[in-house]
């Protein structure tokens, strides 16, 4: 999805997202830690503070569990009449400021044995202390404040309860006390003291968590005694809360709170207060069960932390845009002469060469590109001038050669019939020439009315000095050539001359012949040139015979001699050069001399030119395509006579 | 020590506050004689407790004006523990009363002359409520175990319970609140399911680590909760009866379909009669009373009706008890009111 994006895009692309990536941990690490170090803090601070405030609330309690325990104690172990017993209670009420009242109540005729129901009660009442019986109206048998410790046989705190008037949240303690009777240890009633709740709701409230934390305090069945919101107290119990939110973690803390347990609540509480997500901590209190519970609000604890999150990330945004256009300025550093040297290649690649290679100074790889794209640019400029050059001297080479090879062409007879007028013999001559000057030569003319003279030869070597060789050898032997002479005496002079200063002993093969047009007599030297082929009128073709003497022009003084044979009309003769037999094919076979022989069988009753143009066709079938290094030449001569 | 003290435990067992009952007459009083035309019938009515859901129906029929589309003026007099409904209704101090069956029928068998206008509760909502913990997981784990047990009415039940599963249990009074029970004082408590059953789970202890034993599963189905008058106050007027009959039929309809505005109605009768008010518990209360108000396995359930069966299991279950002589026929004990209404 990146492919047609640039450098730069995908640098600031990587570079940005990695190293957000790279500071999204540290983030959330530092986050981590530090949070987990202001929990522990909380946790610290909550165990001080909740240390003090139940251990305030425990003195509170225990004071005055000592009272009703001691006068249990008392009525346990000593006899008292109903004035004494007056006494003790009164004197419970009256020295004990925290306590509102006292009773202490029998069992159904336990104190007198006519009466069921007795119970003195005497309570604060105004500036006074009053007094009244607790009567069967009452029935004090079916109150918590009797039953549960009569019950249970233990001492208890009661559920807190509104006093007198509504207004003041009270809580009982009742002890049980017992009396020996008949060996065995019998509940004879219980000693019972009121006390007022607002203490204690002081030292609750007083509990200021931050901003809008709070302490609150729950009753054995999870009432609120104390709580910011007043009509929680009494009214709601943390279960009911839990049930009007729906909160199943914060029933479960409500009953490890009732369960007397210390502990955090596991996941955060909602404050009754300000709707705040909070952490709950929880302790009992153990005079009585209940449980001290703290909110801490959350976001209030954290935002110390929160602040310094607030600065880390727009720090680290900032730090990341920075970076983006830091790296935005290096990608454009190097992108910008990239693109202009990629612009360079371009025209240098349409052939632009005077394209100016920008200057750039630094040795970094881009100036090292910048410095070969330059090189580049001059080593191609060299080589083209070069390549120029070349190619000039080269065209004009091959413009001389053409102009050689056009002379050389030029100089051979290319008439036919060259001799319309003369009905006793026809001559005719083809050649193809090979891509370079060859050396192949033929040449006929008549000596005088009766004798013609014909020539076949081929220069050693190729190109200039070939073609000129041949030339040379063509003009010595019809300047020489004449009726009287020989042709083994001419092929000597031919010879002596050619040999004359032959310092790069070039060679040629010539064969030479005359015929004499009145009596078909052919007087010929063969001078190491392919043997020709005599083709009978009756139908005998054969290669003339054995092999020739030495090539002409490498020795002086060399001995030629002269041969005769003699044509009957009808009678021909198949002239050419090696460029015949060793025509190639693709698979590089050769034509061969037997091919040759074949071939002129197939073609024999057909004129002069025809035997030339099936031999042509005959090697074009063979070769196909494949070009041919040497050139070919062949010359065919029929002999018809007088008639 | 009274007063005070009377606060104390559940919401069933408030001794009523003079001062706000007079507080809320006061109101009522004024509220009749600002609407209170000439052609308004002038009712009292006595509920069997302190102001709850367990009267929601009431409550609302008075204050969405139900009552006075059926030409009634209607007081609502605050009941409690200490105003039975049926000795209100005895002294003339109320015109109609809110009665269990049981309640009405020894009541009669006494000579006095109620008469049941109305069966609004269908189904027994009391139950005994057991600690699995101890052990307590069918009736017959029962045996030997202490027992929290009302007084008076709420006795028949538990005890028939016992008879049938041949259970000795050591009963223990139970008093206002169930504290005694949470603090396993006893292993099993009475309770209403609409009442005490929701006080023990919002105080923290799990429906799971309680098993409930309803009487009525046990073939001691006793409707409670139903609407009676003296029979000479039915007599002098049958149709002021029937209207208030209807009217209040119609008021617990208006009640099961707004629960929240039913609730808002009770909460504020609460705080009038300064008890613990606690909205999710009303609202427990108030489904709970649709449960037991209109059973949802009853057939032919017309709202309001005394069925012949269960008013004979009552008679039978309480004569075998000794409570009553004799079971009164059901229409000399039950008046049906067709025909005798007027809007």
């Amino acid at each position: 999805m990146f492919k047609n994006k640039g450098i730069a895009f995908k640098l600031v692309l990587f570079f940005t997202l990695s190293s957000a990536l790279i500071f999204a941990a540290i983030f959330s690490y530092n986050y981590l830690v530090s949070r987990r170090m202001i929990e522990k803090g909380i946790e610290e601070n909550s165990a001080n503070l909740i240390t003090t405030t139940t251990s305030r609330i425990e003195v509170l309690l225990t004071s005055t569990q000592k009272v009703p325990q001691n006068a249990a104690y008392l009525l346990e172990n000593t006899n008292y009449d109903e004035s004494e017993l007056f006494k003790v209670i009164y004197a419970i009420v009256e020295k004990n400021p925290e306590i509102y009242g006292a009773a202490v109540a029998f069992e159904p005729y336990a104190f007198d044995k006519k009466k069921k129901y007795f119970a003195p009660y005497f309570y604060k009442n105004g500036g006074g202390i009053s007094f009244k019986y607790l009567d069967r109206f009452y029935d004090y048998f079916r109150w918590d404040w009797y039953q549960i410790p009569r019950e249970l046989e233990q001492p208890q705190w009661t559920e807190p309860y509104f006093g007198e008037g509504g207004g003041i949240l009270m809580s009982s303690y009742a002890v049980p006390f017992f009396r020996v009777v008949d060996g065995t240890r019998k509940l004879t009633g219980v000693i019972v003291v009121d006390i007022s709740l607002d203490e204690l709701r002081d030292i609750v409230s007083s509990i200021k968590i931050l901003k809008s934390g709070y302490g609150f305090l729950i009753s054995k069945n999870g009432t609120f005694v104390t709580h910011p919101i007043k009509e929680y107290i009494m009214n709601e119990t943390i279960f009911s809360v839990a049930e009007e939110r729906n909160d199943a973690m914060l029933r479960e803390a409500g009953r490890k709170m009732i369960q007397r347990q210390t502990g955090f609540s596991a996941k955060s509480v909602k404050s009754a207060v300000t709707g705040k997500s909070c952490i709950m901590t929880y302790v009992p209190i153990k005079s009585n069960g209940w449980s001290l519970g703290v909110l801490f609000p959350y976001d209030e604890l954290m935002s110390d932390i929160t602040n310094l999150n607030h600065i880390v990330i727009a720090l680290g945004i900032i730090g990341l845009a920075l970076l983006a256009l830091a790296v935005v300025f290096i990608a454009r550093s190097i992108t910008k002469p990239l693109t202009q040297m990629a612009n360079i290649a371009g025209r240098i690649g349409r052939g632009d060469l005077e394209v100016q290679v920008p200057d750039i100074r630094t040795r970094d790889e881009v100036g090292k590109l910048a410095s070969a794209l330059d090189y580049m640019k001059t080593s191609l400029k060299d080589y083209i001038r070069e390549l120029t050059e070349t190619t000039a001297s080269r065209q004009r080479m091959e413009s001389e050669l053409k102009i050689a090879r056009n002379i050389q062409m030029g100089i051979l007879p290319k008439t036919f019939p060259p001799f319309p007028e003369r009905t006793d013999f026809d001559i005719h001559a083809l050649t193809l020439p090979a891509r370079e000057v060859g050396g192949d030569f033929y040449d006929f003319f008549l000596i005088d009315k009766d004798h013609l003279c014909f020539v076949i030869g081929d220069a050693s070597g190729k190109g200039i000095p070939a073609a000129l060789f041949m030339a040379f050898t063509k003009t010595l032997i019809k300047a020489k050539a004449s009726a009287n002479l020989e042709t083994g005496a001419l092929m000597e002079q031919v010879n002596d001359e050619l040999g004359k200063g032959n310092d790069a002993d070039m060679f040629i093969t010539v064969f030479c012949a005359i015929l004499n047009t009145v009596t078909g007599e052919l007087r010929y030297t063969n001078g190491g040139h392919n043997p020709p082929i005599v083709m009978r009128s009756g139908g005998d073709e054969s290669y003339l015979d054995g092999p020739g003497e030495l090539v002409v022009g490498i020795m002086e003084g060399s001995r030629y001699s002269t041969r005769s044979l003699v044509l009957k009309p009808g009678d021909g003769l198949f002239l050419y050069t090696d460029g015949v037999t060793e025509a190639m094919n693709e698979a590089d076979e050769i034509f061969s001399t037997d091919h040759l022989l074949d071939v002129l069988i197939s073609c024999r009753d057909k004129t002069v030119s025809d035997i030339t143009a099936c031999v042509g066709e005959a090697i074009n079938d063979f070769c196909k395509d494949t070009p041919q290094y040497d050139d070919i030449t062949m010359m065919a001569l029929r002999y018809e006579g007088r008639r | 020590m009274k007063d005070h003290r009377g606060k104390e435990g559940s919401s069933r067992g408030k001794a009523a506050a003079l001062l706000p009952a007079l507080a809320l007459l006061l109101v009522a009083l004024v509220v009749a004689t600002a609407h209170g035309e000439s052609a308004l019938k002038k009712v009292s009515f006595i509920p069997l407790w302190s102001p709850q859901a367990q009267f929601a129906g009431y409550y609302a029929a008075q204050e969405t004006g139900i009552y006075k589309k059926y030409g009634l003026d209607v007081t609502i007099i605050q009941g409690g523990p200490h105003r039975p409904s049926s000795e209100l209704l005895e002294k003339g101090e109320a015109d109609i009363g809110s009665i269990w069956l049981s309640t009405a029928l020894q009541k009669r068998s006494r000579g006095v002359r109620l008469v049941n206008i109305a069966q609004i509760v269908q189904r027994s909502s009391l139950m005994l409520i057991a600690k699995k913990a101890r052990g307590i997981r069918r009736p017959e784990d029962l045996e030997g175990k202490k027992v929290g047990l009302w007084g008076d009415d709420f006795r028949i039940q538990p005890e028939a319970f016992f008879k049938k599963f041949k259970v000795s249990v050591k009963a223990v009074p139970q008093s206002y609140s169930v504290n005694l029970f949470l603090r396993d004082g006893v292993d099993a408590a009475s309770g209403m399911w609409y009442n005490e059953y929701h006080t023990i789970l919002n105080a923290g202890i799990n429906a799971d680590e309680i098993t409930s034993f309803f009487y009525s599963d046990y073939g001691l189905n006793f409707p409670e909760d139903g609407i009676y008058v003296m029979e000479e106050t039915l007599k002098k007027d049958p149709a002021k009866a029937c209207a208030f009959v209807k009217a209040s039929i119609e008021g617990w309809a208006y009640a099961f379909d707004h629960p929240d505005k039913a609730i808002d109605i009770v909460l504020a009768h609460m705080r009038v009669a300064n008890v613990p008010a606690n909205r999710v518990h009303q609202k427990w209360m108030l489904e709970r009373m649709k449960d037991i108000i209109m059973p949802s396995g009853q057939t032919g359930g017309t709202p309001g009706l005394l069925r012949k069966e269960d008013y004979e299991r009552v008679g039978k279950e309480l004569k075998a008890g000794g409570l009553i002589r004799d079971i009164p026929a059901i229409d000399t004990f039950a008046f049906g009111c067709e025909g005798h209404v007027q809007k």
